[in-house]
């Protein structure tokens, strides 16, 4: 006798299991990155939303400029610019409250500076006289984080939290597109859309991962079509486009700050600058590629728009860019100044106490010291 | 005189009690992993809890060690308290990353101001028969790791006393769980007021003149037994539960390595690149002048860890530390 026989009757029926599940058709992204800037959606922008979008970004492209100088002076040990992408810093930072939460990369310190952070302790990652220069909790900044993704679940860990506290917290992390390739990556958007946390992940897709293209980072539809395998909605959005970023993300922190859960956005960008100081885009890009992005800066793009609509004149430039010039003043006159060093905050916080091994060895770093002051150093 | 018979525990009864006062007495720990909920855990060690607690206190979470600290380490940003059961000793690899690259040093990159009090329950070591990658003793790695803590108890009331320990600690602390001894018994009764014991301090398990056994975890009901075996053939050993790897309690060690002249560490993690190294350098470079002979090192062989059906001869067993007593130079006494 068959199986089938001693089952019964062959019945063409769905696994027992199995039930239908979220409809994907909603999660998708649109087909071509959203746009504000230059199309019909732009007359229902807030126009003080748009003049403030505008200081920020020349604010951002100023800090970058002195950043990259300071570094070619030694100031600082290395940089990585985010020239070229400064719409998605400055509208990551004005799309959160202050009871939000920045999840930061290496590459976002003007998205933290537009939140708060003072630019010197926002840079002091990177001068390498401290690891992250500023306290967290100050403006709600989560340390500059290295490993790549590593920050995403962090975020949907604090969001969580929050929410189990029942504060009315948002999270949103800044992850590249190379970083979307990581584990990471996929842990963190798996348990936030589990969790429902109320958190929103950027990827500012600005086209390489150092030197390598996204086509050979992944084969998606696009980015922003990952969020549909974890059941949340991708949008995709002009990264140069200020306006259009800020609203795709602050609607993402609606929909989350109201218990809808988490939103992943994809920002197409373009990183302008080499992927830092040591590095040596010629080898791996041609200047004409570079060039046709400048056709698309998004300085240019929104200043374009202010002026056209009469909402800024001249006189409104000139301030925006004095206003950058004193921030970039500010900012050269006092990362001039050499930082101050103490080798005994090497143990200082290894531990909430130190350990005896530690005070064994802190004690040799002081005897070394101390023998270095008074020249009897062997 | 009428003597209370106390009923014995295990030691997963302790952790499990030590989990649910850590709970009841704060509201910021939660517990979280795979099959922590519903299931109690594949050893139990958290039956009950998600029952008494709800789900949000005590989770379920997706199958993802990475995950699962990484969200565990932006709770502790947010002032949870929490603690991570990592499934088995092998299964915890991939969540390094997470855990060397930022719960070992978010307090350093953070100057203090950002501290991480998260447990992370380890069930690690062999001898229970369990197939490829369920039982490695993966302590080495976790000691090379700068601003983590490792604990590890080898009876029920430590279990107990240092598990409410690491919860407290303001500290990252790894906690490591000898699988074997989850069903060790000791007259401990649950409902006695616990002492917490404090993270860092070993202690002296059996008393003895003739030479040091320094071991902890799964290797201290071991090396009792070899002590008394020991006994046949004159040697009166002196046994030392480190309890705390990290930090490294030099002070009783070389105490009692001062009394004996004579040092064996124990354990079942590979000896090369393992703790007895460590262990081997920091008794000699104290103990020197008061040294008989080499401290020798008894260890797990330097093989992935083997097929149950042959992990016996693998695993440092009483005979194999009585040899390496009867190295320890006593010609040079006689």
């Amino acid at each position: 006798m068959t199986v089938m026989e001693q089952r019964g009757a062959y019945r063409p029926s769905p696994p027992p299991a199995w039930q239908p599940r979220t409809d994907p058709a909603p999660l998708l992204p649109d087909a071509a990155p959203y746009r504000v800037l230059g199309t019909e959606a732009a007359a229902k922008a807030d126009p003080e939303l748009l003049r403030r979008l505008y200081t920020q970004l020349v604010r951002g492209r100023r800090y970058n400029a002195q950043a990259t100088a300071l570094t070619k002076q030694g100031r600082l040990a290395v940089y990585p610019s985010s020239t070229g992408q400064e719409a998605c810093e400055v509208a990551a930072a004005l799309a959160l409250q202050d009871r939000d939460w920045l999840f930061p990369s290496y590459r976002d310190t003007l998205a933290a500076v537009v939140r708060g952070v003072d630019p010197v302790q926002a840079l002091t990652l990177l001068r390498g006289d401290w690891h992250t220069g500023y306290d967290p909790y100050a403006h709600r900044v989560a340390p500059l984080c290295t490993p790549l993704a590593t920050q995403l679940p962090h975020a949907v860990g604090l969001a969580h939290a929050a929410r189990l506290k029942g504060d009315d917290v948002v999270a949103l992390a800044l992850v590249g597109d190379g970083g979307t390739s990581e584990g990471d990556f996929h842990e963190a958007l798996n348990f936030a859309a589990v969790w429902q946390a109320p958190v929103v992940f950027l990827v500012q897709n600005n086209g390489f991962a150092i030197s390598v293209p996204l086509a050979k980072q992944t084969a998606a539809p696009s980015l922003a079509h990952k969020a549909v395998g974890y059941g949340m909605p991708g949008r995709l959005v002009d990264g140069n486009d200020a306006a259009a970023v800020h609203e795709v993300l602050a609607d993402a922190v609606r929909h989350a700050r109201a218990g809808g859960g988490p939103t992943l956005v994809e920002a197409v960008t373009y990183r302008m600058e080499a992927h830092t100081n040591a590095d040596d885009d010629k080898r791996y890009r041609p200047d004409s590629e570079v060039e046709a992005w400048r056709d698309h800066d998004p300085i240019a793009l929104l200043e374009r728009e202010l002026t056209e609509r009469g909402l800024i004149d001249e006189s409104g430039i000139v301030r925006a860019r004095e206003d950058a010039e004193a921030l970039a003043a500010d900012l050269r006159a006092r990362m001039n100044q050499d930082p101050v060093l103490d080798p005994r905050d090497l143990f200082a916080h290894v531990y909430a106490e130190p350990t005896p091994q530690l005070r064994e060895q802190q004690d040799q770093l002081n005897a070394e010291l101390q023998a270095e002051q008074e020249g009897t150093h062997r | 005189m009428t003597t209370v018979a106390v009923k014995p525990a295990t030691m997963a009864q302790a952790l499990t009690r030590a989990l649910r006062d850590a709970m009841a007495a704060d509201p910021a720990v939660h517990v979280m992993g795979e099959d922590v909920g519903t299931l109690g855990g594949v050893f139990r060690v958290t039956d009950g809890l998600a029952k008494e607690f709800g789900d949000d206190r005590c989770t379920d979470t997706p199958l993802a060690e990475a995950g699962i600290l990484g969200t565990a380490v932006g709770m502790a940003m947010y002032g949870l308290r929490p603690v991570v059961e990592m499934q088995f000793d092998a299964f915890a690899y991939p969540a390094f990353e997470q855990l060397i690259s930022h719960v070992s040093r978010m307090r350093n990159r953070t100057r203090g101001t950002m501290p991480l009090p998260i447990t992370i329950r380890v069930p690690y070591g062999g001898g229970i028969g369990g197939v490829e990658h369920h039982s490695d003793s993966s302590e080495a790695y976790y000691m090379a790791t700068p601003g983590l803590h490792v604990v590890t108890p080898a009876t029920v009331a430590d279990a107990y006393g240092l598990l409410r320990a690491a919860i407290a600690s303001d500290d990252p602390v790894v906690f490591l769980e000898p699988k074997r001894l989850y069903w060790s018994k000791d007259a401990w009764n649950p409902d006695d007021p616990q002492t917490v014991e404090p993270i860092g301090r070993a202690v002296v398990r059996r008393s003895g003149r003739s030479a040091t056994l320094i071991t902890y975890g799964p290797s201290v009901p071991v090396c009792l037994e070899a002590a008394e075996a020991a006994r046949a053939e004159g040697w009166d050993l002196e046994v030392v539960d480190l309890r705390s790897l990290v930090p490294f309690d030099d002070e009783t060690v070389c105490a009692s390595v001062r009394r004996t002249g004579r040092a064996v560490v124990v354990h079942e993690s590979g000896g090369f690149g393992g703790p007895g190294g460590e262990i081997a350098a920091r008794v000699t470079e104290r103990c020197f002048h008061h040294l008989e002979a080499p401290v020798l090192r008894v260890a797990g062989f330097d093989i992935p860890y083997p097929p149950p059906m042959l992990e016996k001869h693998h695993l440092p067993g009483v005979d194999r530390i009585l040899d390496a007593v009867a190295r320890l130079q006593w010609e040079a006494e006689s």
